[in-house]
């Protein structure tokens, strides 16, 4: 845990803070060059399917598709693809659509609003289960 | 936002040497991207050759009243290159005697040229199928003196090809400069007053879109469907096409890029979008450019980079559209940006 905390610290401009923690402690932190993300690691998304050619490949199939203009544009499902991504907290996600965007003229604001959609339901999906709570502490304490 | 040419500052970047140099090296020189040559080579569409001559682009000068964050031509006021009248002579003899159907004229801001209106009335007595001007529509509400220009341009048939990168005002703004946005669209309302850009109308206006940023631009149809409802709920302004044009990495637009830490990602992104198919189709295989001194290029981008066509003719008063065809273009990784998705040209899309 500890570790990935730090490496959260090296991702950051933070690292100027990292001798703070000691002598041994700092000399481990600038050693560590791996991270969970690599924003480079996008690009090499396509070489999943080198391990599982079949399944690999039907997913990129699969996925063409879902983009494609269907009954929604494809600029509304750029926006979906934003929003969930954030929901997901993809940060390879985040990239991908947020130049998907700025590519077919969707604005700064419209990306913003799509985010918020997101985060209301993300926030509306914990506060509903308030109601099996109330449901929980009625029978209990009712 | 600059108020000054890379040229008046003294840039590095103004030295088109220099350019080329960044061009080269660094990761297309360590192999970590192929040079645009390689690539091309792979389905030997190397060396690209000259087709048939269809297209003349004449640049009359780098005078501008803007200077465009990602200007490829590093035009603005402070440029005093002018295309003289004697040039403009000499080329006027070559749209007659050429086999051209487009004659295309950019800048620049080719209004500013003293003698762009003896030009435009000259070359429109030659009867070519296509006459463009590319006007950045500011121009028109400069000064006073401009404000006929959508008459004049109506009098002589002119096809009028005008950027607007954003139908919003901030992303306008912030590349073409403060209050852009508002005379552009003023100048649009007046083009669409005397005709330009309506549904049946003969008098075509077609907009050019170029993305604001290091990105590359969307599916042409989609964004010109996007520009046009918002143009028309937001302003009631109508226009026939969309141009989506790929910014180029030279000149302004690569001193943003390099300023920006965006250049090698950009340079990635160019090289993954790479579409075969677009090669074939590239506009420097029909299009002559030619300066305001009347060299000979095979683009006005090679132009900006002082690239010269690889013929025996290089100027304008030796002109021989046979000599001309079949040469070999000269190419660097620059090209990458005509070769990206549905490919790049001044007439947009190429596939």
């Amino acid at each position: 845990m500890l570790n990935f905390l730090l490496s959260l610290i090296i991702n950051t401009d933070l690292i100027p803070l990292a001798p703070l923690y000691g002598g041994e402690l700092t000399l481990k932190i600038l050693k560590m060059s791996k991270t969970y993300y690599d924003p480079a690691d996008l690009k090499k998304f396509g070489k999943i399917t080198e391990w599982s050619e079949e399944l690999g490949n039907t997913f990129f199939e699969y996925y063409g598709k879902v983009f494609e203009e269907g009954a929604l544009t494809a600029r509304e499902k750029s926006l979906i693809a934003l929003a969930v991504s954030h929901t997901e907290q993809c940060p390879y996600c985040i990239d991908a659509y947020s130049q998907d965007g700025l590519q077919r003229g969707i604005t700064k604001e419209e990306m913003m609003e799509a985010i918020h959609v997101g985060a209301a339901i993300k926030g509306g999906a914990t506060l509903v289960h308030g109601v099996q709570m109330m449901n929980k502490i009625n029978k209990l304490d009712g | 936002m600059a108020t000054k040419s890379l040229k008046k500052r003294d840039s590095d970047l103004a030295n088109s040497n220099r350019q080329l140099e960044i061009l080269s090296n660094g990761i297309f020189q360590n192999g970590d991207l192929p040079t645009f040559k390689a690539k091309i080579s792979e389905t030997s569409q190397f060396p690209l050759k000259a087709k048939k001559l269809e297209m003349l682009q004449i640049n009359v000068g780098y005078m501008c009243n803007q200077v465009c964050d990602h200007c490829h031509v590093d035009a603005g006021p402070d440029r005093k290159e002018i295309m003289t009248r004697d040039t403009m002579r000499q080329c006027l003899e070559v749209i007659k005697n050429s086999g051209a159907h487009t004659l295309d004229l950019t800048g620049g801001a080719p209004e500013m040229n003293p003698d762009f209106r003896w030009f435009v009335e000259e070359a429109a007595k030659v009867g070519i199928k296509d006459f463009i001007v590319r006007s950045n529509l500011t121009i028109i509400r400069a000064n006073k003196k401009h404000y006929d220009l959508p008459e004049f341009f109506k009098k002589h048939n002119v096809h009028v090809v005008s950027s607007m990168p954003h139908w919003t005002r901030g992303k306008t703004d912030k590349q073409r400069g403060d209050g852009v946005f508002d005379k552009s669209i003023k100048a649009l309302q007046e083009l669409n007053a005397v005709g330009y850009g309506m549904p049946d109308s003969g008098l075509k206006l077609d907009l050019v879109y170029n993305p604001s940023g290091a990105f590359l631009p969307g599916d042409q149809m989609s964004m010109e469907k996007d520009f046009k409802k918002a143009l028309l709920d937001d302003f009631g302004i109508q226009f026939h096409n969309l141009f989506a044009i790929t910014n180029l990495p030279i000149s302004r637009f690569l001193d943003y890029l390099i300023a920006s830490e965006n250049y090698e990602d950009y340079m990635y992104q160019l090289v993954e979008a790479y579409n075969p198919t677009a090669v074939a189709n590239v506009m420097c295989t029909n299009t002559l450019s030619i300066s305001w001194e009347g060299y000979l290029y095979d683009c006005d981008f090679n132009q900006m980079l002082e690239l010269p066509v690889n013929s025996k003719v290089k100027h304008i008063s030796e002109f021989n559209e046979d000599l001309l065809k079949g040469r070999n273009i000269v190419i660097s990784q620059h090209c990458y940006g005509c070769t990206a998705g549905a490919g790049s040209s001044c007439q947009g899309v190429v596939t």
